[in-house]
């Protein structure tokens, strides 16, 4: 048999009615997901071979009905009028039979080929509803019905050998509803005037004519584009004002009143209700989650729950990506002669795809918490709890998730957003969210505290933090609410789906698409982010150095030769330490055991009891050592002593002299460039640079100062950064403070602003975010610092 | 005096009568079943007050106060 062309199948139906269920069935791993060209809202498309025919699956977003209300709304009946499917199925959930017949009856309407699937029909059934699928097709015009359990994958088949009958027969659906004889007359009326113009709209003459009637925006905007268009949107206008007045009420209210009434009869016609019990199993399970006294402890537990999942659990395969990249770094560092190529590839590149992926598992989880939110329902009720709270900053209920998982990782949290409908809401969300204060800028509080602030206040000063970032975003939501996104607010009429036990197939599916357009989309803007901040702190290369440091390397290394001869090699007559095996021998145990000690308190306090506790059982064991080698201990000790001694010198030249490469490069000269910005703030240009780069992620602040103040590499050595900030004339508690103030606020990192990039479909609101974020930081830092400066605190 | 559905307590039943207000809201709230001559049965009301919860036409909806106060009733018993 010869290979007919695909068949193209558009799924549509009300949001919760396993829609993506069934099209994750047909379409198992072979989809693709996109934007619908100019707008945010999602294309799903999938294939799929069945008997003769090659189907594409299109899966249209959710929605209740088929007005111009929401986005959703437009783009599926754009795509049913203009793209033209050759059937489309509407995916019912049959205990909710009524409601979702209100949208199969506006889908009728459009004329196009239609299949109803009645899903999750064993769950109606056990309930008691009985459903005559003959009567049910003869009262939607005759269309095929088909029963399906999306969950158990029943049906599927069936649905795709009529779906594909369907498609060749061609057949045209008439379907028309009556709405009464006022409506019909003014319909009568309008429709003449459309025949006039030489319409590109393909929506039939009766369908425009009742949506011109009921005031619908997208058509009228699209009618008055046309030649004459004006014209006939006036004439509509009287028609409309005339039948408005006979009514008595809105003539779109009034239409969908009609719609519901004749749904209503459909329904009685064809379902038998029986003996319905109206309290059903998942009205049981909400009395106990969204109960008056247990609801909110519930809900914060489940968020607590969530938070630690996505980050306590998320971090630890993300050490694991982040010590594979620093060691794959130490590996190309060793195999790569030295050189621009190496640097890029080391630095650049290896560390931008590091700081791409690291955030892979974080992201896997929270898409995996969503979608179990999600799909049990619960996701709806969390929304339902919160919205008293949210409503008072201009927020939606289902604001709160995104905004609690910025104290995680904002990146993460924008990709959050997505749960939220409305595009004003999910915008205004974005912007907030940097205010919660995310993990990675934690390490710049924890070393600043430590260096300036006394360890019985600490706790108050990190608190004091959080919470003013917390304040600044509710008064954010607040004003961006009251002017730039005025006007109604999003209402709250939301439907609470029953709950249900998630598929693993589709919870899976849901958290691997999400990950990967992650990767794809804001990950290589990462990386090219990541190679450009690379380029800028690393050029230019010919600087002039203001101290020759290979000379002062090998002066050291000069003066530890001779030192080294003087009190170990020529007291024990000897030319080289291997001549004498014992001494040798001594050596390496006690360079070992130092080594040991260094990696086990990396992460303490010089003061803490655990340090000192360490340090004594090393003492004992050189005492040891010491009584049982006698006289040669003390020159292998003193062996090492020089050689520790002589390592940390071309350490801090070393340093000394990333730290004035640093200084003169692009970002450096940039730092120095902003430091008349800046000085209000108390912070002087070696500040200004570690915030630049601290834009690619907010821990490069501290490695930055770590280069700068030419201590090292600040994440292996924090001890040191504290004792050199607070050795350091320029900065004082104060600077602290408001440097944490600074960094607390000012413009979100690449990772979240290539998110928002990928999340508004457009550069304009990172811009935004940045923009805003860093002039509010600006404000609230000089309020702080010059107004502790008043107050006296600035010394 | 007429009866809005915000003035009801958890458990009782009214048939909807007429839908006020402004056109987003409303055509939201028509939109989902909420028309006249249809009986809701308000559920219960969120922990802190505010949303309430109905169930109509066989499914649970949850709306502000204030936008129930746009939805005309007659209690029924």
């Amino acid at each position: 048999m010869m290979r007919k062309k695909e068949v193209i199948v558009a799924l549509v139906g009300n949001p919760n009615a396993g829609k993506t269920t069934i099209f994750n069935n047909i379409t198992g791993g072979r989809q693709h997901v996109g934007n619908y060209p100019g707008v945010t809202v999602e294309k799903k498309e999938g294939f799929k071979k069945f008997k003769n025919n090659d189907f594409c699956l299109v899966d249209l977003p959710g929605t209740y009905s088929l007005t111009a209300y929401s986005l959703e709304e437009i783009v599926t009946r754009n795509f049913i009028v203009n793209d033209k499917p050759d059937v489309v199925i509407d995916i019912v959930d049959t205990s909710n039979l009524e409601r979702n017949l209100y949208l199969t009856v506006q889908l009728l309407e459009l004329g196009h080929p239609l299949i109803l699937a009645l899903n999750m029909v064993d769950v109606a059934e056990s309930t008691g509803l009985k459903i005559n699928d003959a009567k049910l097709a003869e009262g939607l015009g005759g269309i095929p019905v088909v029963r399906t359990v999306g969950a158990r994958k029943e049906g599927m088949d069936t649905l795709l050998d009529i779906a594909a009958k369907v498609s060749s027969s061609q057949q045209v659906v008439s379907f028309k509803l009556d709405y009464g004889g006022d409506v019909e007359a003014a319909v009568t009326k309008v429709e003449p005037l459309l025949i006039s113009l030489h319409t590109d709209l393909n929506f039939s003459q009766r369908w425009l004519a009742l949506k011109l009637l009921g005031n619908d925006a997208n058509i009228i905007e699209s009618v008055g584009k046309l030649s004459n268009g004006d014209h006939i949107i006036a004439a509509v206008n009287e028609i409309r004002l005339a039948l408005n007045n006979k009514l008595g009420e809105d003539v779109e209210l009034f239409i969908a009143g009609q719609r519901y009434k004749h749904v209503g009869k459909i329904y009685e016609y064809a379902v038998n209700t029986g003996a319905l019990s109206s309290i059903t199993m998942s009205d049981k399970i909400d009395r106990i989650l969204t109960n008056r006294m247990f609801g909110l402890p519930i809900f914060f537990a489940l968020m607590w729950m969530v938070f630690n999942l996505v980050f306590t659990v998320g971090n630890i395969p993300a050490d694991w990506i982040d010590e594979g990249f620093s060691m794959l770094s130490k590996y190309l560092d060793t195999v790569i002669s030295d050189g621009p190529l190496k640097s890029l590839l080391v630095d650049g590149v290896v560390g931008g795809v590091g700081s791409v992926l690291v955030f892979i598992p974080n992201i896997l989880l929270l898409f995996l918490a969503i979608a179990i939110l999600e799909d049990t329902g619960y996701m709806a009720r969390a929304a339902f709890i919160m919205d008293r709270i949210m409503k008072r900053f201009g927020l939606h209920g289902k604001s709160f998730i995104p905004l609690l998982l910025g104290f995680g990782c904002s990146a993460t949290a924008m990709m959050g957003t997505r749960t939220l409908e409305n595009p004003r809401d999910r915008i205004i969300t974005m912007l907030v969210t940097p205010l919660m204060s995310c993990s990675a800028k934690l390490p710049v509080y924890t070393i600043l505290i430590a260096a300036f602030f006394d360890e019985k206040i600490a706790g108050n000063v990190l608190f004091s933090i959080y919470f003013l970032g917390i304040i600044l975003s509710m008064i954010v939501a607040w004003i961006f609410r009251s002017t730039f996104f005025k006007g109604e607010s999003e209402p709250f009429v939301m439907e609470l789906p029953p709950y249900r036990m998630p598929t693993a197939k589709s919870v899976l599916i849901h958290m691997w698409e999400r990950s990967t357009l992650y990767l794809k989309k804001a990950g290589t803007i990462i990386l090219a982010a990541s190679i450009l901040m690379w380029f800028l702190t690393t050029y230019p290369k010919e600087i002039e150095y203001s101290k020759d440091y290979d000379a002062l390397v090998a002066q050291a290394e000069e003066a530890y030769t001779q030192q080294v001869s003087e009190d170990v090699l020529s007291k024990l007559e000897i030319e080289n330490i291997d001549q004498n095996e014992e001494l040798a021998a001594l050596i390496d145990i006690i360079q070992k055991e130092e080594e040991n000690f260094a990696a086990e308190t990396k992460d303490l306090d010089e003061d803490s009891s655990e340090y000192a506790k360490l340090e004594e059982e090393k003492t004992e064991k050189n005492q040891q050592l010491e009584a049982q080698n006698g006289s040669i201990y003390s020159y292998a000790a003193k062996y090492v002593e020089l050689t520790q001694k002589i390592e940390n010198e071309k350490d801090t030249i070393k340093n000394q002299k990333s730290g004035e490469e640093l200084e003169k490069s692009y970002a450096g000269q940039f730092g120095k460039a902003i430091e008349p910005a800046i000085a209000p703030l108390g912070f002087d240009w070696r500040i200004g640079i570690s915030l630049v780069s601290g834009v690619t992620a907010k821990e490069v602040v501290i490695s930055t100062m770590g280069t700068i103040y030419s201590i090292g590499d600040g994440n292996e050595n924090s001890h040191g950064l504290a004792k050199a900030l607070k050795s350091d004339e320029q900065m004082n508690p104060l600077v602290a403070y408001a440097l944490m103030v600074f960094v607390l606020i000012y413009s979100p990192c690449l990772a979240a602003l290539a998110v928002m990039r990928r999340e508004t479909g457009s550069w304009k609101w990172p811009a935004v975010s940045m923009v805003y974020l860093t002039t509010l930081a600006w404000v609230v830092t000089f309020i702080v610092y010059q107004g502790g400066r008043l107050l006296g605190f600035g010394s | 005096m007429n009866k809005f559905l915000s003035d009801l307590r958890a458990g009782e039943k009214g048939i909807v009568k007429k839908v006020m207000g402004n056109s987003l809201i409303k055509r939201r709230i028509v939109d989902m079943g909420v028309v006249s001559g249809s009986v809701v049965e308000v559920q219960k009301f969120a922990p802190l007050g505010d949303p309430m919860e109905v169930k109509i036409k066989g499914f649970n909806l949850s709306l502000r106060k204030a936008e129930a106060e746009m939805i005309e009733i007659e209690i029924i018993l």
